[in-house]
């Protein structure tokens, strides 16, 4: 592509097309390579430690799911607030387990008194029903750690009559519409339901052509 | 991977795709592609049957992109899906989004196991390519091109003679110090050249038919796109006038943003 100032660049691509990283990885891995990505790989490996009745962490072992009949997911500093400030208090709820991961982005620990401004992704139980598990997740889970992420979370658990709640936010800005999004009275509410989902949806469905990504969408 | 939708009435039948053809698109510059098969999905009314569930793309999930009325707008979509029509025994597979990094090869090796496993005959794979990388030969005329693995060639090679279709050209590997050896290279064609070469060497019936453009208003070029691949394949019947014969799904609207504030005037 050429630009205003006479210089060809290469432009980025929409699809995310990028032509180096296909003749990366179109070439045939060395041993040192394969070494080289293992170490990577093992470095954004997430961890999920539930905390037994002692108090002290441990590994999630390959022991029995547990039983979840009600399983509250917030992603984002916004949602993990919202429950904090309207939900979550040391009464009603126990800390039962915490994530641990490092991105480019943050790192989480395995420590399960944080602060609000931390990067943290903590479970709590409900004291009263130890079936309803809510999980706060105010860190960034990057592209290739969010199918990790789910499949250790939910691996955990048993999923017969699991009823699962995502709240997450995004910019005004991202909402596609007819009008102006400088128009629209926010912050407001849509949601996505899957079919199973019988019960009454509190604000309308989230229109086409607006989408949802990263670990809400997984 | 593939993961089918239970469908009542449909049962396994959804899942029955021997001697079926795959089209399927690569996700590559302007998402042309992308863009042809959902008119291709959209125009057939084509009925989802299933999704792949894979670690291969970025999440995302939203509601029916093909959406007609009320009623059908409130099934969930993601990533990867599966529709088919066993009337034009044709399975399609859509992508919404890209690649996750070091995933591309991980991702044909599996989608080809399931193509031998569930017996397609042949893919059919749309994609583009970057249209400033074309040489003075390609900038003159069609900036359509297709290619055939060495098992398809057999099969249809003589159509293509046929259509006066236009094969990719290959280029030199080393360009100024040795014209010789030529390779094949599809610059912005996403896992199109990786599909490609891994279907020849298992003998899949595989065909790319693909575009030079540019980032930008891919809308002209997905058109263009499907109105070759309908040249072949055949899909709807060709007319004067084609480009109003396909359907543009309700995902498409407000592809450049949103309304302006009024405001602003």
């Amino acid at each position: 592509m050429a630009t205003f100032f006479g210089e060809v660049v290469v432009a980025p691509s929409r699809a995310g097309v990028d032509d180096e990283e296909w003749a990366e990885e179109a070439r045939e891995e060395t041993p040192e390579d394969r070494e080289i990505r293992r170490e990577l790989e093992k470095k954004r490996e997430i961890d999920v430690l539930w905390t037994v009745k002692s108090g002290a962490s441990t590994e999630s072992t390959a022991g029995e799911p547990f039983a979840c009949s009600k399983f509250i997911v917030a992603i984002g500093h916004n949602a993990a607030a919202f429950l904090s400030s309207f939900i979550l208090d040391s009464v009603c709820w126990e800390v039962v387990g915490v994530v641990k991961l490092w991105n480019e982005w943050c790192r989480t620990s395995s420590t399960t008194t944080v602060l609000p401004t931390d990067s943290f992704c903590l479970f709590y139980r409900l004291i009263s029903d130890p079936t309803v598990l809510l999980c706060q997740c105010s860190c960034y889970v990057a592209e290739d750690q969010q199918f990790q992420w789910l499949e250790k979370v939910f691996g955990c658990m048993r999923k017969e009559g699991l009823q699962v709640t995502i709240l997450s936010t995004c910019p005004v800005a991202d909402y596609k519409t007819q009008e102006s999004t400088l128009t629209l009275p926010s912050p407001f509410l849509k949601a996505l339901k899957t079919k199973e989902f019988k019960e009454q949806v509190c604000c309308p469905l989230l229109e086409q052509p607006n989408i949802v990504r990263d670990l809400p969408a997984a | 991977m593939f993961v089918p939708c239970d469908r009542g009435g449909g049962g396994s039948a959804g899942s029955d795709f021997k001697g079926f053809t795959l089209l399927m698109p690569a996700v590559s510059v302007g998402n042309v592609g992308q863009l042809a098969i959902d008119l291709v999905i959209s125009t057939l009314d084509m009925t989802k049957v299933g999704y792949f569930y894979t670690d291969c793309l970025v999440p995302m999930v939203g509601n029916n992109p093909y959406a007609t009325a009320e009623e059908n707008s409130m099934e969930l979509s993601i990533n990867a899906e599966v529709y088919s029509l066993p009337s034009k025994k044709l399975v399609v597979l859509q992508i919404r989004s890209p690649f996750i990094k070091n995933k591309y090869r991980p991702f044909c090796q599996t989608l080809l196991s399931w193509v031998k496993s569930s017996k397609c005959a042949r893919i059919v794979l749309l994609s583009s390519s970057h249209a400033y990388q074309c040489d003075d030969e390609q900038l003159l005329g069609t900036p359509l091109r297709y290619l055939l693995t060495p098992d398809l060639e057999k099969a249809v090679g003589g159509l293509m003679q046929e259509l006066s279709w236009k094969e990719m050209e290959k280029v030199a590997a080393y360009p100024g110090i040795n014209d010789t050896e030529k390779v094949l290279h599809i610059p912005g064609g996403g896992i199109t050249k990786l599909l490609f070469t891994e279907s020849c060497s298992k003998g899949i019936q595989m065909a790319v038919l693909l575009k030079f453009c540019s980032e930008g208003d891919n809308i002209p070029d997905a058109f263009a796109l499907v109105s070759y691949l309908n040249e072949w394949l055949q899909l709807i019947k060709s007319e004067v006038n084609t480009s109003s014969q396909w359907k543009i799904p309700s995902s498409w609207r407000l592809l450049f943003g949103n309304g302006l504030p009024p405001a602003l005037f």
